[in-house]
């Protein structure tokens, strides 16, 4: 397919007037197309993770690679958590520009001394005389049949952690310019994809792509009612609004697409003007973040609301197996669009 | 009898100097005084935590000896006091850490005492999280073999710290693509309060070494020249791309394991006397004198010593606090967080 041209979305950071070639990826295409820019630009950025090399990853992330920058650039790691995240921790730690995969978020428990107590610390720790730009590439999700350790939404714990920053994309392109952004970026980021969102396609800007950590971008404006999500819920949360505009009802999506730094002024605008704040996510409702987004729209644009803000999240229960038990612990789009609807009638 | 012989003297043939002698004798000395004189500033409510590494002063002081400063990267443990002054730091640094002053030039005062840290001589701050220092000093290793240097990574842990599996997935990762780092284990018989022998199931760390391929070497704690050899050997070899080695050192604190800690609920008063019989320092000093060094000027070092101490901790003691201001620097960099939004 020949590229097309489009003018660049309003995410775009290329200056107002830019116009960028595009070309149609999967998310799981553009990631990877993100690590070869960046490995193409910068020597100093390697790759490290299980089954990385010649498998390309358990989602394909870095196919092609091991070819393109050899096995130094690109190093399989045996199976080894806290080593692979500990090695790259201490690459940072020289200069590089490690990017670590964890290959289900759920492992993430193996390796979290290296990254909450190590990675997120050490600039501090060093009292602001070392840095770790390290990113960890991981997937977190349900949807895909595989159960408690290989579903979970764990992005909560890494907010709560001083030092990191958390970075979850709902498109191809914010996942492409997002990625190119962590890796340039000099503090540890946690970086979550989705199982489900790596055969979504979307237009993807070719060549240097970059989309800043801490801004929030408006995939649909609206005036009824503000849905602010991430990830996998972004696309859901855009399906909910076509269909709640059927019913009359004008739906604003926020993606934050960046929960640490977190873009408080975009989320408080949008709301200041819907008067109404439902926040979406698939990680459990106990403790997740959407209650520090209820909070802080609480705290500063109360007298602004015509409803308290409202969570839709997770069911407090592992990930089932079986398909009509998962379907019924995360939203759906039906789950939404009820939501919505109370909080506009409300 | 005297008797005559051609032998050279034992620093001689491992490639050094009587000066180097010296050198290893004072920094030895400075160790074990600052570590008696903390102590006390803990008994004294004057500290309000500290770990001393008397009884290691030979495994730190001839392990780092082998070190180039500012060239090789070296990532220490808690008790490395003898590395850090090896590698440059003074006593004033380490009263400045322990006082937790805003000039403290490990962490101005944000981290806890004894982790060592230095942009110029490639220290990377510790950890009080046992034996995460090992994975990070491979990566370490991986990118000097990644840019082609010549340089080696010295990492230090206790016995305690090859127990947990950061110890294991570590010396794999490195042995599996030959680095160029040495672990350092200060086998001080004890990790806390659990002797070795709970520990693991073969008499010495270093015969872990024979599961990843690589050397294991043992080497005497009570005297810095056999430490200096045996690091010397494993540092050759991680220069010559050959890959890592575990060098063990067997030594005794003489301390508790921190000044929150009770020994004597554990260890015997026996077992520190066997150990101070054939002390470290001791046996420098023995060694200096023996190779011709005059005892009036190995008093006149300890005297020095000694004062430059006092004088470090009036130095550190009025040196300014950090500012609550300050709180939030050095959480994340200060460039690349938007404007309106903060981390």
């Amino acid at each position: 397919m020949p590229p097309t041209r489009v003018p660049s979305s309003p995410a775009a950071v290329l200056g107002p007037a830019a116009v960028q070639e595009t070309r149609e990826m999967f998310y799981a295409e553009a990631l990877n197309d993100a690590l070869r820019l960046e490995m193409q630009r910068d020597p100093r950025v390697i790759v490290l993770g299980e089954d990385i090399a010649e498998h390309g990853g358990a989602f394909q992330v870095t196919a092609g690679l091991l070819a393109e920058f050899g096995p130094d650039r690109i190093r399989q790691t045996p199976i080894s958590e806290i080593g692979l995240v500990g090695t790259a921790v201490g690459a940072a730690l020289t200069g590089l520009r490690p990017v670590a995969e964890l290959m289900y978020i759920d492992f993430s428990g193996l390796a979290i001394d290296q990254i909450v107590n190590q990675a997120a610390q050490n600039r501090f720790m060093f009292g602001g005389q070392a840095r770790v730009p390290l990113v960890v590439r991981t997937q977190g999700g349900s949807g895909r049949g595989n159960a408690a350790q290989h579903s979970k939404s764990l992005e909560a714990w890494f907010t709560h952690v001083a030092g990191l920053k958390v970075v979850m994309p709902s498109t191809p392109a914010d996942a492409k310019g997002l990625l190119a952004a962590a890796i340039r970026d000099d503090d540890p980021v946690m970086f979550i994809e989705h199982k489900l969102l790596y055969r979504t396609k979307g237009a993807v800007p070719t060549g240097e792509h970059l989309v800043p950590l801490g801004r929030a971008d408006v995939k649909r404006e609206g005036t009824d009612v503000t849905i602010v999500t991430w990830s996998r819920d972004v696309l859901l949360s855009l399906e909910a609004a076509a269909k709640l505009a059927d019913l009359g009802i004008a739906a604003e999506v926020v993606d934050v697409r960046s929960l640490v730094p977190l873009d408080k002024e975009k989320i408080l605008s949008s709301v200041r003007k819907t008067r109404r704040c439902l926040v979406v996510h698939e990680a459990i409702k106990r403790g997740g973040y959407g209650a520090e987004i209820a909070a802080i729209v609480a705290e500063e644009a109360f007298d602004d609301l015509d409803a308290p803000p409202r969570r839709l999240a997770g069911v407090d229960t592992p990930i089932p197996y079986a398909q009509p038990l998962e379907l019924g612990v995360v939203p759906q789009v039906a789950d939404i669009v009820k939501a919505a609807r109370e909080l506009v009638a409300g | 009898m005297a008797i005559k012989t051609d032998q050279k003297p034992r620093h001689t043939a491992l490639g050094l100097t009587l000066d180097d002698a010296k050198g290893m004798y004072r920094a030895m000395l400075l160790t074990r005084m600052l570590g008696e004189r903390m102590m006390q500033m803990n008994r004294m409510g004057r500290a309000a935590f500290v770990g001393v590494a008397d009884g290691h002063e030979a495994a730190e002081v001839g392990s780092a000896w082998v070190i180039t400063r500012g060239h090789d990267w070296v990532h220490p443990y808690y008790r490395d006091v003898g590395v850090a002054l090896v590698l440059g730091q003074t006593a004033k640094d380490q009263f400045l850490g322990v006082f937790a002053k805003a000039t403290d030039p490990n962490s101005g005062g944000r981290q806890v005492v004894n982790q060592f840290s230095s942009p110029e001589a490639n220290i990377v701050t510790g950890s009080v999280c046992i034996a995460t220092q090992f994975p990070q000093a491979a990566g370490i290793a991986l990118a000097i073999k990644i840019r082609k240097e010549d340089r080696v990574v010295f990492t230090y842990g206790g016995d305690g710290s090859t127990s947990p599996g950061d110890f294991h997935e570590a010396v794999n990762f490195a042995a599996i693509h030959k680095l160029p780092v040495i672990f350092v284990i200060e086998n001080n018989l004890f990790a806390i309060s659990t002797p070795t022998s709970k520990q693991m199931s073969v008499p010495n760390v270093a015969d872990r070494a024979a599961g990843y391929g690589i050397p294991g070497l043992i080497a005497d704690g009570t005297d810095v020249l056999d430490v200096y050899a045996k690091t010397k050997e494993a540092a050759d070899r991680a220069r010559r791309g050959e890959g890592p080695s575990i060098v063990e050192v067997k030594c005794y604190r003489y301390q508790p394991h921190s000044s929150d800690d009770d020994d004597s609920r554990y260890r015997s008063k026996d077992l520190l006397k066997e150990w101070q019989a054939k002390d470290p320092v001791d046996k420098g000093r023995d060694y200096l004198l023996s190779e011709g060094v005059p005892q009036p000027e190995l008093e006149a070092m300890r005297a020095e010593i000694a004062a430059e101490i006092e004088r470090s901790i009036d130095e550190a003691e009025s040196a300014p606090d950090p500012r609550a201001e300050d709180l939030l620097e050095h959480v994340y960099a200060k460039e690349g967080i938007p404007g309106g939004t903060r981390a």
